[in-house]
């Protein structure tokens, strides 16, 4: 490990940590805007998180312990999803440790308990929002891992670095694939984010809810760091999205001046992106929670087309 | 013996065979000491599981060695029995050793008196069982190995109807001893063909012939007949779920955890080792067949009520999966792809490791679990982890590495699996090469599943509010339970964190097999698990454990250190709604729901819904396996129209009888003296 290595590691872990709420703040933004609402403040997402953190929790009357460790465990898996996905660099000691295929363990991992959790209390609302999360999880799951496998057989790999250094340096390369495998990302993503046409982050109806239901439980510290786990799971996700499909600009190994300059282009690229997932919310409707089903299976019909088109064309 | 009086100049195979005798031996003592109910629990069967931990150190020794041979006189006069432990047995070995030293333990806790039969018999089973999956393992001819697979089979026969007075038990019993001499006809007429006529059984002189592809192609088939019967492949898979929850818990692990893998080592040993070239589409077959049985097993696993059912369904997915590995070797080892023939055996084989262990873990939670409050119907249980703490985090970390979660066993072997599917350069077969790479997104499919069905599975038991007033006062598990599940545990965090090392051992397995190892290039890597190069695929399970760790721990110190640690206990909220009772929790029915809607054509189901002017409201579904309503039944109905026929001849009177015996005389006559 090269102390540009950690350099760079530390760097991505801290920028992930401070940008992820703020990421969820510019999408709120915007889609108060896109739908004619006064916006809440850019920093709205971060004067939430210091008053939940100040609050007492509480506590069902039997909660298990198991209830009180998944945010730790929730928000310690997004951390390090965070930490292995090459967002500003791609020298990044911690990345040999879970390629694409862990990466997608680690989130399912994070699922599995933040479903455990929901049901531990046993209240009606608690436990559908568990068989939600997993019904969409176990759709939504193999579709992701699809879109990565695309990705890795372009680079005949499936170390998350490796691929974005491909992708990168190929720019003028054509990959028939990487279109169906970006729609079929786009989708996934929608879903596992607790995103519009799946899920509403602003309901208040408590029959619709998947996310919000699971975490109807928690309050204080524990909602805090629940929350701040989920903006990491955006911004992830927004993440793996730009290192596959708009890889440029990442910094390599040895080269201090592309990290710096690294920041401003993944601020850029977020930017754009956050702006894009406020309008598709804008212009899509939720759908029934039996509908979802099928758009999860377009989404991984489409992946495994990619992945086709990809053998067939590419070689 | 080897007859050395000199213990030290002893082959592994002696002592194996040492612990063998030894099991017969604590199985004797248990019949010397039928109705000592104490003895028998907390002497004899603690001893057995130290036997157990022993052959694993034997195992573990003799997997680097060179083949060690011995030939018993035991059986007919000029039909002596072969014996060989290389490699392949070794690595089967150790996990018999491995996962039955846990279940032992745990058994010596668990039997109660007056369950059926009498201990000190079930003891003899139990250790009989043991001793016959050792020796089917170690045999190296014909005639051993059907001994012995056939004593295997009757003594889990009579384990399974341990509770031999409650009718359904006797029938599943039944069902399970007829699909196991099913495939044990076609594994002797597959020794039958392997021979070629040479009359001598010996698997030596199996592996000099050479078959033409016909006559190996019908061997491999009916191979997979026999010991996918065994194992639960599809379509011969109906008696997994009737025998499993017939069986007292320890002996469900047993035939969950390590009998079934007993009929993948016999299809391992035919179709690399006794064959002596492969045939692509017989990976394709197997290949096949074992995604059929995944998929089946996880989507029927996901709507089982009965938790032992559940786990039951979940093993005919693991078997599926692999079936599929395996078949994938196959298809490589058939184009003398060596590196990934390797790479898929050797998740196959990782898979056999993780999956004994955790699928014994899993049956043994669930043992505890019937033990304490009597109740097998996931829809009478709930809030368990309350009462039984220890049974819940131990049975967690089970259903994580079931459901392929990282840092745990399960995920290693399925990781390894799909890499295996992922990089197919190069096979010449254009139609392969194309459908391969998708046939994973099947695999991820099931694992995404198995997630699902494992989450309602430790879900229903273990959280939430206890489902009936009884659950309340429910014991958690006694000592010896606690040693043995503990022991299981610790192998599976060690399979999930240590690849690296496990890989080592399977090594040699994979040489042996198909000719080529990941050892070399694994070991280069230090504590992250590359099975080709860092650049394409790499994966570090101690740090990725370690990064969440210090991830939880850093947030936990922060949020002290820079806020509070102030915690408050109240009712639980559920959106204001005053009024809530267990009742009102999602069952098992529930949960099963998406998945009973998604994959309706796979299940045959019934319904039947209240009306609302029911006085007693009830709303009731079943749901069960068309392969009942398509295959069995139907042959059923056909053997007892041949057997109503044959009775025509069965008039019941004694001069019908004498008139038969009379023209068989005269016609037998007439031949003779022409």
């Amino acid at each position: 490990m090269t102390l540009y290595g950690a350099i760079s590691q530390l760097l991505e872990i801290v920028v992930a940590l401070a940008l992820a709420p703020l990421l969820s703040g510019w999408v709120n933004q915007w889609r108060a805007w896109l739908q004619n609402k006064t916006a809440p403040p850019l920093l709205q997402p971060y004067r939430v998180l210091h008053k939940l953190f100040n609050k007492d929790s509480v506590v069902a009357e039997h909660a298990s312990s198991l209830f009180r460790s998944t945010p730790y465990i929730v928000f310690g898996c997004m951390t390090l999803a965070c930490a292995i996905i090459p967002t500003l660099s791609t020298d990044l000691p911690l990345s040999p440790a879970a390629d694409a295929i862990a990466l997608v363990g680690l989130f399912a991992l994070a699922r599995v308990f933040i479903s455990l959790a929901a049901m531990d209390i046993g209240t009606a609302f608690g436990s559908l929002g568990a068989r939600r999360e997993m019904f969409i999880g176990f759709l939504a799951e193999p579709a992701l891992l699809m879109v990565l496998f695309s990705a890795s057989l372009v680079s005949k790999s499936t170390s998350l670095t490796t691929i974005v250094e491909t992708v990168a340096h190929n720019e003028f390369a054509i990959y028939p694939g990487l279109p169906f495998a970006g729609v079929a990302f786009v989708i996934v993503s929608l879903a596992e984010n607790a995103r519009v046409p799946v899920d509403n982050p602003s309901t208040h109806l408590e029959l619709t809810m998947v996310h919000e239901a699971l975490i109807l439980e928690y309050s204080g510290r524990h909602l805090a760091l629940l929350e701040w786990a989920a903006s990491l799971k955006l911004f992830a996700y927004s993440c793996i999205g730009l290192a596959l499909f708009f890889p440029w600009g990442v910094a390599e190994a040895q080269a201090p001046l592309a990290l710096l300059l690294a920041l401003p282009v993944l601020l850029g690229k977020l930017a754009l992106g956050g702006i894009a997932l406020a309008l598709l919310e804008t212009l899509s409707a939720k759908m029934r929670i039996f509908r979802v089903p099928e758009f999860l299976a377009t989404a991984f019909l489409l992946a495994v087309i990619g992945l086709l088109v990809h053998i067939l064309l590419g070689g | 013996m080897s007859g050395i009086p000199d213990p030290w100049s002893w082959l592994h195979l002696d002592w194996a065979l040492l612990v063998v005798c030894a099991w017969l031996a604590v199985g004797l003592a248990g019949v010397l000491a039928l109705r000592r109910f104490r003895l028998v629990a907390q002497v004899l069967f603690p001893i057995g599981g130290l036997l157990g931990v022993v052959l694993f150190g034997i195992a573990l020794g003799a997997v680097f060695g060179t083949p060690e041979v011995a030939v018993l006189p035991l059986g007919l006069p000029t039909l002596p029995f072969h014996l060989r432990l290389d490699s392949l047995s070794a690595f089967f070995l150790m996990v018999i050793g491995c996962t039955s030293a846990g279940v032992s333990a745990f058994a010596a806790g668990y039997f109660r008196r007056g369950e059926g039969t009498p201990p000190g018999l079930l003891c003899l089973e139990y250790h009989v069982f043991l001793a016959s999956m050792v020796m089917v393992v170690l045999a190296d001819d014909a005639y051993a190995f059907m001994v012995m697979w056939e004593t295997m089979a009757l003594a889990s026969f009579f384990l399974v109807t341990a509770n031999h007075r409650i009718p359904e038990i006797r029938r599943a019993g039944y069902l399970y001893l007829l699909v196991a001499h099913i495939g044990a006809i076609a594994i002797l007429m597959c020794f039958g063909v392997l021979q070629a006529g040479t009359g001598d059984y010996s698997f030596d002189n199996m592996r000099a012939q050479h078959l033409s592809p016909f006559w190996a192609s019908v061997g491999f088939l009916l191979a997979l007949l026999g010991f996918g019967a065994k194992a639960g492949l599809l379509p011969l898979h109906i008696w997994l779920p009737e025998a499993h929850p017939a069986a007292p818990s320890p002996v469900s692990a047993l035939l969950s955890g390590v009998m079934l893998k007993t009929a993948i080592y016999g299809l391992l040993r035919v179709s690399f080792d006794l064959l002596p070239a492969q045939l692509w589409w017989w990976g394709g077959v197997l290949l096949a067949v074992g995604l059929a049985s995944a998929l089946f097993g996880v989507v029927f696993a996901a709507v089982q009520v009965d938790m032992k059912r559940l786990l039951a369904y979940s093993s005919i997915e693991n078997i599926g999966l692999l079936g599929a590995g395996i078949g994938l070797a196959l298809i490589f080892s058939a184009y003398a792809m060596k590196p990934m023939a390797a790479l898929a055996l050797t998740a196959s084989l990782y898979h056999v490791a993780t999956h004994a262990l955790f699928k014994s873990l899993l049956f043994l939670g669930t043992g505890c679990v019937l033990h304490s409050t009597a109740e097998r119907n996931l829809g009478k249980l709930g809030g368990l982890i309350r009462s039984m703490p220890w049974v819940a985090w131990v049975t967690l970390l089970a259903v994580l590495a079931s459901a392929g979660l990282p840092p745990l066993g399960g995920f290693v072997s399925e990781w390894l699996l799909l890499q295996s599917f992922l990089f197919t350069p190069g096979l010449p077969d254009p139609v392969l090469n194309m459908l391969i790479p998708v046939v994973a997104a099947l695999i991820a499919l099931v694992a995404a599943l198995a997630g699902y069905t494992m989450v309602k599975f430790f879900g229903v038991i273990f959280l939430g509010q206890p489902r009936e007033e009884k659950l309340k006062h429910a014991r958690d598990a006694g000592p010896w339970e606690r040693v043995g599940m503990l022991w299981l545990t610790i192998g599976c965090v060690a399979l999930g964190l240590l690849p690296v090392q496990v890989i080592q051992l399977i090594d040699p397995v994979t040489r042996q097999l198909v000719a080529a190892g990941l050892g070399d290039t694994v070991a280069a890597n230090g504590w992250l698990l590359a099975p080709t190069s860092v650049e394409r695929a790499s994966y570090g399970p101690l740090i990725f454990l370690a990064g969440v760790a210090a991830s939880c721990a850093l947030a936990f110190l922060l949020v002290r250190l820079l806020y509070h640690g102030r915690m408050r206990r109240a009712p639980p909220w559920d959106c204001g709604f005053p009024w809530q009772s267990a009742r009102m929790q999602d069952t098992a029915e529930g949960f099963g729901q998406p998945i009973r809607q998604i994959f309706e054509p796979f299940f045959r189901m019934q319904r039947e819904l209240p009306s609302p002017f029911d006085a007693q409201p009830r709303y009731r579904v079943t749901v069960e396996d068309h392969f009942w309503h398509w295959l069995y039944l139907p042959i059923a109905a056909a053997v007892a129209r041949v057997a109503q026929w044959v009775g025509l001849l069965q008039q019941g009177r004694i001069a019908i009888y004498l008139l038969y015996s009379f023209v068989t005389l005269i016609v037998m006559l007439m031949v003779v003296t022409r």
